[in-house]
């Protein structure tokens, strides 16, 4: 399946990562690759066969509703680059 | 030309579980910054969410109060996106399968009927909460609220009016405190609403663009923040312009709403199942005993009402508007031996009063019990229902029970006949040419001799004796 270079820059841009015009060229090319696999895929028939959500066959583990966490803040926050006031802090988020 | 306005509204119902939605971090309201976020909320490397089984529970709970598909398989997928209130960077949602599909909720503005379509509704974790003010520019991230549980109830576009947005959301908020799966604070967030608005030509089926108006927070903002969206839109239509497909933040305190641009291009959220994850399944076991445990829902006790307590459909509708109103007027008519007279205090003289004050039920200072105990003295003729409005007002203001108040202040009703004969003839020897007249065909003045012995007897002759012995004596 063909990807142009702007796909990949979206894609990246949406994952919040920055990449080099090199680094675009080869991501084209692998992410390219990657979908001539699916591609491959797509051609066998799955008729009847109901899609798969998980690779395992085991049901989702369900807990019991009980609070059975402390408060952790303190240790927490001694990695947190900037905290204040028991909050984390964060460059400036405008609306 | 006439336009049709389209709605459709997403309600995010917090649910009222004790730990979140995958961590076993509390989630109650009003705690310090960050005291109830776990390494899961936080989204520290190497840990992995555990589903709250009493979530699926009331999801479900929800589905079958609906008539919704219950889907015995549901799948969480990742919602993806960057904003600081989001540790993991990604939201836990339910995408392709949610646990309840295709569900109803029946409406009623000004006496008409109407079905709202519910698409689905789906489980997912709510994000923390962002602090814009006060951080030497810095905003100032608290993770308390990351991973609570909620609810997301997706309605079809079938509202045509903000008053028919407003009677659905009530009745949906009415419907989850029944169910007892929200406290539906609206205050503290735990009911939002998110409104999709679209004009279209009248008499057109295909849908014109919308925008969507997020952050309202109370039903009257509901309703104004949907009025204003309209006339916005057709100002733009009839201004011979587009209206965007956009989110929109409704401003209360300037009665507006204005875009959102900045999250219009992070729009494409790449949902993918969640691997940590796998599909939620539930049994026909899990699915009878949470039909079991289903309280009576609002229609039914509407019902119940109008057979049990011989109420008008009106009346029933509006002391079944909340379960705690349609618990209070069960015990005020349990008390009182009339649940006629009940029906009309509760919906009369108290929600006068709550409305006067600007009250919420809760907050009365009068119980149930104590109200029953007074509209049980009108019952058994002690106190005519003028005086029982002077001991409501007592009441209200503290004064204690009926009885009490009837006792201290001598208010007894004066049902003793010859104690009212007495009167009856002073009053009809004080006025002699009201006598004449009435005897000359004028009955009505019998109005005016109630009135003086009313007068006489501040208010506590028994008006029904009084009018018997007044039409013998004067006749």
């Amino acid at each position: 399946m063909a990807l142009d270079p702007t796909d990949v820059r979206k894609i990246a841009e949406l994952a919040r990562l920055e990449i080099s015009d090199s680094e675009l060229t080869i991501y084209t090319h692998s992410l390219a690759q990657i979908l001539d696999l699916v591609g491959q895929m797509n051609v066998v028939d799955t008729t009847g066969i109901s899609p798969m959500a998980h690779p395992s066959d085991s049901p989702l583990r369900l807990r019991q509703d009980l609070v059975t966490e402390q408060d952790h803040r303190e240790g927490f926050q001694k990695i947190a680059p900037a905290t204040e006031s028991g909050l984390y802090l964060v460059p400036k988020v405008i609306e | 030309m006439q336009w049709e306005t389209v709605i459709g509204l997403e309600v995010h119902v917090q649910l009222r579980t004790k730990s979140k939605l995958f961590s076993g971090a509390s989630i109650a309201f009003g705690a310090e910054p960050n005291t109830q976020a776990c390494e899961v909320d936080i989204a520290l490397p190497g840990v992995l969410p555990v589903m709250n089984r009493d979530a699926a529970y009331m999801a479900v709970k929800l589905g079958l109060a609906i008539d919704a598909t219950i889907n015995i398989q549901s799948v969480f997928a990742r919602k993806n996106y960057f904003y600081p209130d989001l540790p993991k960077g990604y939201q836990i949602s339910q995408y392709e399968i949610p646990i309840v599909e295709r569900g109803k909720l029946d409406i009623e503005v000004d006496g008409k009927k109407k079905t709202i379509g519910i698409t689905r509704a789906h489980l997912e974790e709510d994000a923390g909460k962002s602090l814009h003010e006060e951080f030497h520019s810095n905003t100032g991230i608290d993770l308390n609220r990351a991973g609570t549980p909620l609810v997301e109830v997706v309605s079809e576009p079938d509202m045509r009016s903000p008053a028919e947005a407003v009677a659905y959301l009530k009745k949906l908020h009415a419907l989850v405190r029944y169910l007892d799966i929200c406290d539906g604070n609206m205050q503290e967030g735990s009911f939002r609403c998110d409104a999709n608005i679209s004009m279209r030509p009248k008499g057109q089926e295909k849908l014109g663009i919308r925008a969507e108006i997020k952050n309202i927070n109370s039903f009257r903002f509901v309703e104004k923040a949907i009025e204003y969206e309209i006339e916005r839109q057709i100002d733009v239509l009839e201004g011979g312009g587009e209206v965007v497909q956009e989110t929109r933040l409704y401003d209360a305190a300037k009665n507006e709403t204005r875009s959102m641009r900045s999250k219009e291009e992070a729009h494409d959220y790449r949902y993918f199942p969640d691997p940590d994850l796998p599909p939620l399944m539930l049994d026909d076991e899990f699915i009878q005993s949470t039909k079991d445990s289903l309280p009576e829902l609002p229609a039914a006790k509407r019902q119940r009402f109008i057979d049990q307590y011989r109420l008008s459909d009106y009346d029933a509708g509006v002391l079944t508007t909340s379960r705690e109103l349609a618990d209070y007027y069960e015990t005020v008519a349990a008390n009182a031996g009339d649940a006629k007279l009940a029906a009309n205090w509760v919906s009369g003289e108290l929600a006068a009063y709550l409305n006067k004050e600007s009250l919420d039920l809760d907050q009365a200072p009068i119980s149930a019990e104590l109200l029953g105990g007074l509209v049980k003295r009108i019952t058994d003729n002690t106190i005519s229902g003028k005086i029982a409005k002077d001991i409501f007002e007592a009441m209200w203001v503290g004064g204690g029970d009926a009885d009490s108040i009837i006792d201290s202040k001598g208010l007894k009703q004066i049902s003793d006949s010859g104690a009212l004969e007495k009167i009856v003839d002073e009053t009809i020897a004080a006025n002699p040419g009201q006598a004449e007249q009435y005897k000359n065909g004028e009955t009505k003045l019998i109005g005016y001799f109630v009135g003086q012995i009313m007068k006489a007897t501040q208010g506590k002759a028994n008006p029904k004796q009084v009018n018997e012995i007044l039409k013998k004596k004067l006749g």
